[in-house]
């Protein structure tokens, strides 16, 4: 074999490690560039696809009365572990003299009680309260998905913000950059988890669970694109907030009489 | 799986603290690394002779402490066995996507420094060594490259500063980077702050310089040996630019939020006065703030007056109170961060584990590691000087009393 000195190790080293570098950054942009071309290959070729649908939801807090079966729907449907919610429902009670109490015992699975009466004795008699159900927001500019390092949090063509749990590492990083606390780490499978706005249910033309067993309609879901759905009327005909607006994330999940001291 | 209190109204979701010790670690071993690059380069590429006798020490340092710094992160990973997915299918717009990377490009470089640092050494060793299979191993660490002449040491150099440029930068990068994945999350009012790498990347300075300070005269005192009082003053220096710089903006910091006063101050407040009243207000800022601050003043103020002895014992102490500080300032980001709800409304209290994966006790070995490889480092090659610091033992029988220093002729001219 050929004696090496040094400068010829060095240069054969670092040429052969940019090499590779080079190459197998190559060899991923080539591919992805591939799958893109493929994808926008196939989006063309449906040209005669119905309609776009972009999903949205629509919470009526007006209408909630705090019963809770949202919360148990979604378990059953979902499998949603113990001490875990992918939606849950807020109750804010008003006191006379200003004071807010917000609870949600379980994430109101088993619904509520009335405020118990050691607050009553020092707070007074609540005057007003309401309830608001709370879920992912599949906000347009999603913290979720920026931050994720693996890419495992994606947006599904109908808007929907999705985690692909195959590829997930449970870093936890997207638990702390979602602003509305919907995510968790699935204690059984490692991985983050949250609501899907059931996209195996929504996108076979059925509601998701939670809209489905609302006995008030304080849940509306549907197709955004489409300017007769109901979801696209109400919208039009109210005024509608989103949580944290000042965040800039654009959720998804919009609401009807929002008020300022629900964050 | 922890139930932890909580207090007020708390997401139902945020029923526990996801990122605990293992997450307090992780930036505290960076920091170090970070730190103590930066010590050895001062020498390296700035030639600041002071420093010469840490300069090996602070390099190894560096190197043992990032060879264990994806411990914590893996030990914290749902699913670690798919950890590489960080670099197999990155995504460009995670900060933390950068990790492997930036990772990957500092060992790399730090291996090399290392290697260019200590070739004349392992090249003398592969051939006085003790051993056979000791002269074998110094071989393949040489990677056969035997030339050592005047000319061969001066290109070594030239290397070595340009890959302390591409270093120096890294090591920023690297450390700057941890702050940034907290400094950019706005759904966090207690870390969404663009000073958050910058403060990261001081307190990292401040801890590297302090280990290295404490280590050096460690075991320098547990050997027996001097301590170098002209380098232990320079590194004393050094840390108290640093800790001044660091304690300064950290201060800046949260003045900033309480003047501002915003929406989400009402419950930094509480949270900075009540369940973080000790860590922050007391240890972080007052106790291992302030007393190594004034005692690393006094000591370079007044270092005519005061004997050698007393510095560096009041340099050892200081950085001992430094690194306390340091993580200390850790624990306050990452588990202060998750204390408090994103309600707004709800505290959160954080039990510390002993045992279990992200447990104390894991953390402990963790941190031991690099210090057990150091231990193993210091075997193979001298941890502070050139080749009069090996022990007799290590050299082959029959060699002179006294080690002639210049290295041998290259057997072969390159």
């Amino acid at each position: 074999m050929k004696k090496m000195n040094r400068r010829e190790f060095l240069t054969k080293t670092v040429g052969t490690g940019v090499k590779t570098f080079v190459f197998g950054n190559l060899v991923c942009t080539t591919a992805e560039l591939l799958q893109d071309k493929k994808s926008f290959a196939n989006s063309a070729s449906k040209k005669e696809e119905p309609e776009k649908v972009i999903f949205g939801f629509l919470v009526d807090t007006r209408k909630c009365i705090g019963c809770g079966s949202c919360v148990r729907a979604d378990k059953a449907e979902n499998g949603v572990p113990e001490g875990f919610f992918r939606t849950w429902v807020e109750r804010y009670t008003f006191f006379p003299n200003g004071r807010v109490l917000v609870d949600s015992p379980k994430g109101a699975e088993d619904g509520f009680w009335p405020v118990k009466e050691d607050k009553e004795r020092t707070l007074g008699k609540p005057y007003h309260h309401y309830f608001v159900p709370k879920l992912c927001n599949h906000c347009i500019d999603t913290p979720c998905i920026q931050v994720c390092p693996v890419g495992a949090s994606f947006e599904t063509k109908e808007g929907v913000i999705l985690i692909d749990q195959k590829r997930c590492v449970g870093c936890a990083y997207c638990v702390q950059a979602c602003p509305f606390g919907t995510r968790y780490i699935n204690p059984e499978k490692g991985v983050a988890d949250k609501c899907t706005w059931c996209y195996h249910r929504t996108t076979q033309g059925l509601k998701p669970a939670c809209v489905e067993v609302c006995p008030v309609k304080a849940r509306i879901f549907g197709n955004i694109s489409d300017s007769e759905s109901e979801i696209s009327k109400l919208l039009r005909d109210n005024r509608v907030q989103v949580l944290k607006s000042y965040l800039g994330t654009r959720p998804k999940t919009r609401y009807i009489g929002l008020d300022s001291g629900v964050i | 799986m922890h139930h932890y209190f909580v207090e007020g109204f708390v997401l139902p979701n945020q029923n526990q603290i996801w990122w605990t010790i293992l997450i307090v670690l992780y930036p505290y071993i960076t920091g170090i690394v970070a730190g103590a690059f930066i010590i050895s380069s001062l020498y390296h590429v700035f030639n600041k002779e002071d420093l010469k006798p840490v300069s090996r020490f602070s390099l190894l340092m560096a190197f043992a402490f990032l060879l264990f710094a994806t411990c914590p992160l893996l030990g914290h990973l749902g699913r670690p066995e798919r950890a590489l997915n960080i670099m197999l299918t990155p995504n460009p717009t995670s900060a933390m996507a950068g990790f492997g990377f930036i990772y990957a490009t500092y060992l790399i470089i730090l291996a090399i420094e290392i290697w260019l640092v200590y070739r004349p050494d392992i090249v003398y060793l592969s051939k006085h060594s003790s051993s056979m299979l000791l002269r074998k191993l110094y071989w393949l660490l040489s990677l056969g490259v035997d030339n050592v002449s005047k000319s061969s040491l001066e290109s070594d150099h030239k290397v070595m500063i340009f890959l302390a440029s591409i270093g120096i930068p890294a090591a920023c990068t690297l450390h700057g980077y941890v702050g940034f994945i907290f400094g950019a999350i706005k759904a966090n009012p207690w870390w969404s702050s663009p000073m958050m790498p910058v403060i990261f990347l001081l307190s990292a300075i401040v801890s590297g310089i302090a280990m290295v300070l404490v280590c050096y005269q460690a075991i320098h005192y547990l050997k027996g040996r001097a301590i170098d009082s002209q380098c232990t003053q320079a590194l004393m220096g050094y840390l108290w630019l640093f800790a001044i710089i660091d304690v300064a903006i950290e201060l800046l910091e949260i003045i900033n939020h309480a003047y501002m006063a915003n929406e989400d101050w009402e419950v930094l407040h509480e949270l900075v006065m009540t369940k973080l009243f000790v860590s922050y207000v007391v240890i972080q800022m007052l106790v291992c703030s302030v007393i190594p601050i004034g005692l690393l003043g006094a000591a370079i103020i007044f270092r005519k007056r005061l004997s050698d002895r007393i510095r560096n014992a009041m340099g050892f102490l200081s950085a001992m109170l430094l690194l306390i500080q340091v993580l200390a300032m850790r624990w306050n980001v990452v588990i202060g961060g998750q204390m408090f709800s994103k309600s707004f409304r709800g505290f959160l209290r954080f039990d510390v584990e002993v045992f279990g994966r992200e447990g104390l006790l894991v953390a402990f070995a963790i941190f031991l590691m690099p210090f057990i490889t150091l231990g193993i480092f210091a075997r193979l090659l001298p941890l502070w000087g050139p080749i009069e610091t090996y022990p007799k033992k290590w050299l082959r029988k029959g060699l002179p009393e006294k080690q002639n220093l210049t290295f041998p002729e290259p057997a072969h001219p390159s």
